[in-house]
């Protein structure tokens, strides 16, 4: 696994982007960025060279849910591996990521060995 | 109508009906038509006396300070939550850089509880969410709170804010929920398993 990646974290409560980053660096990912809304995180993803993706679902005005559909619907960035992180844990909000493509789903609170056990899976994939 | 629940058209037509029965009847009345009608009469008095208590709601003191100070301090909540939790983590960070003049053994173990640290200190984002999920409820009750009295009253309900153009809700939007209660979402492992069975 190639940890040299540029990771994409989106998320609207800076602790907690502040917290996956943390994570990532001590699974050795130094190359992070951040975004607080799906607006954002789409334009980076644009203009960038991204390897992941780790967003959460519930931020305004571009959800993570939107975000991951204009991912998967650019011709650029359809095949790059998208984790959602998040609280919306109904079992609609599950099926719903992973119709639009999603690469694995994790609810919060989450831990940082399912975080690591989730990124292995997907760039395994990727 | 129990007292003080709302008075709507509905029982305003209730009202009227009562008090015109009691006005075009006379003459003898059967027993039963008399307990009908005082049954009646004793409705429409609750009805009456409802209306009153609901006009005389102080819902300037609800609008106006007890809503806006409830959501102020749920907004200092988040805050001051925030801030604990952004000095929480320099410390860790501080406790990490010490990680290289440690022994391995040392080192390991501090890791572990740093992170133990993160993990626990990402409640910050999910009591952010049930907050945001409580000031959203407080303001549907004042709105409705307003106009109940309005109605009551007989005062024009507040207005509406300017009405901007609303865009349709997006499936991300429509589908976020926020933190569920406990027990009430899904599990990791059930997550794991439903994402398995699309494979």
């Amino acid at each position: 696994m190639d940890k040299n990646i540029n990771v994409l974290i989106v998320d609207d409560y800076r602790t907690m982007l502040r917290i996956i980053r943390n994570l990532l660096k001590q699974l050795d990912f130094n190359n992070v960025d951040e975004a607080t809304d799906g607006q954002e995180a789409l334009a980076k993803l644009r203009a960038g060279n991204f390897g992941l993706v780790i967003s959460d679902w519930n931020m305004a005005p571009m959800t993570g849910l939107d975000l991951l559909k204009e991912v998967r619907a650019d011709a650029r960035l359809k095949n790059l591996p998208f984790i959602m992180i998040t609280a919306e844990s109904k079992t609609e909000n599950v099926v719903a990521a992973k119709q639009a493509g999603v690469s694995n789903y994790i609810v919060k609170p989450f831990n940082a060995e399912t975080l690591k056990e989730k990124i292995e899976k997907v760039m395994v994939h990727a | 109508m129990p007292d003080g629940a709302q008075a709507g058209p509905d029982e305003d037509r209730i009202e009227a009906a009562v008090r015109a029965v009691l006005v075009s009847m006379s003459g003898d009345l059967t027993a039963k038509e008399a307990a009908l009608l005082a049954e009646l009469e004793a409705l429409g008095r609750t009805i009456a006396r409802a209306k009153a208590e609901i006009a005389q709601l102080s819902v300037d003191d609800i609008t106006g300070a007890h809503i806006p100070s409830a959501t102020d301090e749920l907004d200092a909540i988040v805050d001051h939550t925030a801030q604990a939790t952004n000095e929480i983590l320099d410390a860790c960070e501080t406790l990490e850089k010490l990680e290289a003049e440690v022994p391995p053994a040392a080192a390991e173990a501090l890791q572990g509880a740093v992170t133990r640290i993160y993990e626990a200190c990402s409640f910050q984002d999910i009591t952010g969410q049930r907050i945001s999920k409580v000031v959203s409820a407080l303001k549907a009750i004042e709105s409705r709170v307003e106009a109940a009295v309005a109605n009551a009253s007989g005062r024009p309900a507040p207005a509406p804010a300017a009405a901007a153009p609303v865009a349709p809700k997006t499936e991300g939007q429509e589908l976020a929920n926020g933190p569920q209660l406990p027990g009430g979402g899904t599990s990791q492992e059930e997550i794991d398993r439903l994402l398995a069975s699309f494979d």
